[in-house]
């Protein structure tokens, strides 16, 4: 203890601080007595000044939404559009008692349980004194039913709304996409106040890439409203500026006839001009009602989505991931001319297998007997397997990725929708760090034939198509062509990189391949040669038959589906005419077999009425 | 500072077999204090949220975690509090530091810690923090404290403060900072140095408005002196308070019939801008009646620190008792114009929960402080 302590007076600092919070106290009375006078001046004295601004406070504004953009298909087919409904709404603070006023409403037009949980979910959140839709899509006989029933129910009111509407339905939902409320984590990202009349948001698709221009500029109105918030009357009006109509390079058409070749196979159709990267088609199987999503869709119809066999939520077109199978074979075959491993005149016997030195492992053909002497134009046409595993050998996997590559193999297209899966372009770089192991010889072996580990996306493989089908020109596919703006002014697509053409390639080498792509279809032994039916253009091609390795997606199959899961996936791409190029496609058609059986007669009815249609 | 300090004991002070004793170590005039306020505060808030049951509920909630920490404060015996003061104090400027140095930004501002289940507001136990190791600084030195110990004590204010503007948070800044020197005044520095310090105070406003403010900061101070000029933005919180405070007139427009609450023209009428739907509702009348609630609650306060057997619980509940005042006078102030609005909840009544906890952890501290014994050991 140090002797300072000592000289502490007890008592002298008590009698110090009671003397201080005495002072202490006074200064608290003074300030609330300063409160107090404020109080005075304010309540007593500046009262009926504060009242008249009190009154005068009726005015209030309020935000109009404008109204949403159309979509169109390139020739004007109404994709999305927005339709006039009536909407039965309730303001909860004004119902007194809500289970009961459901039930009574029930009574009078029909009420689903999915209605009144929908109707409880948008309780949540919304803001105070706001009505909440129990019924969207009223017939004019409940409107009527509603309307003399009215006065039995305060509180309820029959909203006249413009709905997003999906005329199309199923036909184009994964470019098209679809709107649906507004959610906690968009409400963070958008401007409040020109969304502060909007109700849905751009989900998906189209409808979420483009919200900025589909949505438009929010107006606002000056209202008086009487001492319940009630709307008396329009003061002024600042009208909302509507959202701009979008064209898309689809052709619904032609996404019709996709799907309807399709049947009721699961799989991928994307059609691409190669002269510009329009999307033509993009269509995956299976699919679902972009419609049911607009006003929120019940748990049930959901989960039946969600844990469907289809995976129609699925993007297949965008997020599948395929092996692409002998369709690589043109791509890996041009490489082998670019690199000089080959020429046009190498040849090779296939036995109908292909082993490593030291390995008595087979690599085997698909035609078991050998395809004999074979040169490049025969391992097209006939897709011979051998020819290729001794070419991939020979060039080394990291050639094979290197030339392949600026095909768009491994990479996302850049496509302007969101949720692209960028494919798998091994190299041994690659397998090093997503593996963390070094490659082996074997795998550049199946890499020659498109298995292994390569992936594409049926959008990476039109778009890869359309690049060959025009001799190295580069595009990224896009769905958007135009929008309308003021002043008949359009706003047109712009890609968001200039893409380099591949203009260091000898034409006598696009020559051969495309020459062996067409004898594909029209060659005696070609894979596809039943899709030639004297059509006036030239349809070069290329069939794949895909391996189906263990597929994580697909992995709640029930046992009597094993058998058909483990089915090779069915490959085609193709293009036409081929001088002259105006549609490259590609198809994939899960467990669907043979690519020359299954798939290209897809790709044909798809090319033959864009071409047909287009003399 | 001596290393070999004593804190003293104390024992339970209440009498046997009293009311109090049989239960916890409350003080009943002090805890009456506070239910009223809270029940004051549940009757406005369920006008001011739209007769919403639910925001009732959670602020039940709220109310009942806090008192519930009132209630374990009381039931720390004072030299526990005075032992761990400095570990509180240090700690909670490494915690202002972290906020600093990896703090998440919460709306916009490096206020927050993330320790992964919640996060948490260091800047919240420097409200207590401060006071307490002023308090305990002081109480170790001969009052009135000598001009090494006032050095020393402006650091112990002024170090935490500067970290926790520079978040920034100037508001809290300055109320903890307000903390820290009304216990020095408690302790009996002269009034000649305390108009020396304000002067220079004074002199010093012109050097924080140019280099110590953010922009937005400025805004507020300009926006005080002349709501009008931004009638749309900023001016619109008080111009709108004010219309709801003057037009309550004598007797108020009733409960539930305030129209500037409920038409939802006043903003942030749940939380920080309360007071003005409960003057608009209740009146000048009703407010009478709210100050004297207010008034009776810091009389107890500082006449538990009157009361108080030693100079750390004596300076510690003064100072206490006088940031609660302040934060009343400041929301007030703020709400009816006297004041730049600063962000700052009306005790016990606002909506919210982190600042009424620690709001409550002080009272638990003072009652604390009032139903223990100090025993005389000679220390």
């Amino acid at each position: 203890m140090s002797p300072r302590i000592a000289i502490k007076d007890h008592i002298r600092e008590s009698q110090l601080f009671t003397s201080r919070a005495i002072v202490a106290f006074i200064g608290v009375i003074l300030a609330l007595l300063a409160i107090v006078g404020r109080m005075v001046y304010l309540q007593i004295i500046s009262h009926e000044h504060y009242t008249t601004l009190s009154q005068n406070n009726r005015v209030s504004i309020q935000p109009l939404a404008p109204t949403r953009g159309l979509i169109f298909d390139r020739n004007g087919v109404i994709l999305a559009q927005n339709l006039p409904t009536y909407a039965l709404e309730i303001v909860p603070e004004r119902v007194k008692d809500l289970d009961k006023t459901i039930a009574e409403l029930g009574k009078i037009i029909a009420i689903t349980p999915a209605d009144i949980e929908r109707f409880h979910d948008r309780l949540k959140d919304k803001r105070r004194f706001q009505p909440v839709a129990l019924r969207h899509r009223l017939s004019d006989e409940e409107v009527a039913r509603l309307a003399v029933n009215r006065y039995r129910f305060p509180g309820i009111d029959i909203a006249a709304r413009l709905m997003r509407d999906y005329p199309q339905a199923n036909l184009a939902v994964h470019a098209v996409g679809y709107v649906g409320r507004i959610n906690e984590k968009e409400l963070q990202q958008i401007d409040p106040s020109n969304y502060a009349a909007t109700t849905h948001i751009g989900k998906l698709g189209i409808e979420k890439a483009y919200e900025d221009l589909l949505h438009g500029t929010v107006g606002f109105q000056r209202v008086e409203t009487n001492a319940l918030g009630r709307t008396l009357r329009v003061l002024d009006r600042t009208p909302p500026v509507p959202g701009k109509n979008i064209v898309l390079t689809l052709d619904a058409e032609l996404q019709r006839t996709a799907k309807q070749a399709m049947g009721d196979k699961r799989g991928a159709v994307v059609a691409i001009d190669p002269r510009n990267g329009d999307v033509l088609v993009m269509a995956s199987l299976g699919d679902y009602d972009p419609n049911l999503f607009v006003n929120g869709i019940d748990h049930k119809t959901y989960n039946a989505l969600q844990h469907s066999h289809a995976k129609p939520l699925f993007n297949r077109a965008m997020l599948g991931q395929y092996p692409p199978g002998s369709t690589i074979k043109p791509f890996i075959g041009l490489a082998g001319l670019v690199s000089d491993t080959i020429t046009p005149k190498t040849q090779i016997f296939c036995r109908g297998w292909h082993t490593l030195k030291g390995d008595d492992h087979k690599y085997r053909d698909w035609k078991t007997t050998g395809h004999g002497m074979t040169n490049l134009k025969k391992a097209i046409t006939e897709s011979c397997d051998v020819f290729y595993y001794d070419l991939a050998q020979t060039m080394g996997i990291d050639l094979i990725h290197d030339l392949l590559a600026p095909f768009g193999f491994g990479a996302k297209t850049g496509i302007d929708i969101a949720g692209e899966a960028s494919g798998i372009l091994p190299s041994t770089a690659w397998k090093r760090r997503a593996r963390g192991k070094p490659w082996y010889l074997g795998e550049t072996l199946i890499a020659g034939i498109g298995q292994g580990y390569t992936l594409t996306t049926p959008l990476q493989l039109a778009r890869a198509t359309a690049i060959m089908g025009s001799r190295g020109h580069v595009v990224t596919p896009h769905l958007f062509d135009h929008a309308g703006l003021a002043d008949s002014q359009q706003l047109d697509y712009q890609a968001p990189v200039a893409a380099r053409d591949l203009d260091n390639i000898d034409p006598a080498d696009w020559d051969e391949i495309i020459n062996d792509m067409k004898n594909v279809v029209y060659g005696l032994h070609g894979t596809a040669r039943r899709i030639n039916h004297g059509q006036p253009y030239k349809i070069a091609g290329k069939t794949g038959t895909a391996q189906v390795f263990g597929i994580e997606q697909e992995e709640k199959y029930v046992a009597k589906d094993v058998a058909k899961r483990l089915r090779d996936h069915a490959l085609f791409i193709a293009f036409a005419p081929v001088d002259d190029p105006k549609i490259a496609v590609a198809v994939v058609v899960e467990n669907g077999g043979h690519g020359g059986s299954i798939a290209a007669p897809i790709a044909a009815a798809v090319i033959d009425q864009y071409l047909g249609d287009k003399p | 500072m001596s290393e070999t300090r004593s804190y003293g004991r104390w024992t339970d002070r209440r009498q046997q077999g009293s009311l109090s004793h049989r239960n916890l170590h409350l003080d009943w005039p002090l805890l009456l204090g506070l239910v009223v306020l809270s029940g004051i505060s549940l009757v406005v808030l369920y006008s001011s949220g739209g007769e919403n049951m639910d925001l009732i509920w959670r602020q039940c909630i709220r109310l009942g975690i806090a008192f519930g920490v009132m209630v374990f404060f009381a039931q720390i015996p004072p030299h526990h509090i005075e032992r761990w003061t400095p570990w509180i104090y240090g700690a909670g400027l490494a915690m202002l530091a972290a906020v600093l140095i990896f703090g998440a930004i919460g709306k916009g501002a490096q206020r927050w810690l993330d320790l992964g289940l919640f996060r948490f507001q260091p800047s919240e136990i420097m409200k207590l923090a401060v006071p307490m190791m002023i308090s305990w600084y002081l109480a170790e030195n001969p009052l009135p404290p000598s001009r090494k110990a006032l050095a020393i004590a402006a650091l112990i204010i002024f170090v935490p403060a500067g970290l926790i503007v520079k978040q920034p948070d100037l508001g809290t800044a300055l109320l903890i900072a307000m903390a820290g020197i009304f216990a020095l005044l408690l302790s009996g520095v002269s009034w000649r140095l305390v108009g020396g310090f304000s002067v220079l105070g004074a002199a010093a406003a012109p050097l924080l408005w140019f280099f110590g403010m953010h922009d937005y900061q400025r805004q507020r101070v300009l926006t005080f002196l002349n709501p009008e000029s931004d009638p749309l933005g900023a001016g619109y919180h008080i111009i709108q308070s004010k219309i709801a405070i003057g037009s309550g007139g004598l007797y108020g427009k009733g409960w539930l019939n305030g129209t500037q609450s409920q038409l939802e023209f006043l903003p942030e009428r749940s939380t920080d801008f309360i007071f003005a739907v409960f003057a608009e509702e209740f009146g000048f009348f009703g407010v009478l009646v709210l100050l004297t609630i207010y008034l009776a609650v810091i009389a107890r306060c500082l006449y538990i620190a009157v009361q108080a057997q030693d100079t750390f619980t004596r300076l510690l509940a003064g100072s206490l008792a006088l940031t609660f005042f302040v934060y009343l006078v400041v929301n007030i102030g703020m709400v009816s114009g006297m004041l730049p609005v600063v962000g700052l909840p009306l005790p016990m009544i606002s909506y919210g929960g982190t600042s009424m906890v620690t709001l409550m952890a002080a009272f638990g501290i003072l009652m604390s402080i009032h139903t223990h014994r100090k025993l005389l050991t000679g220390g």
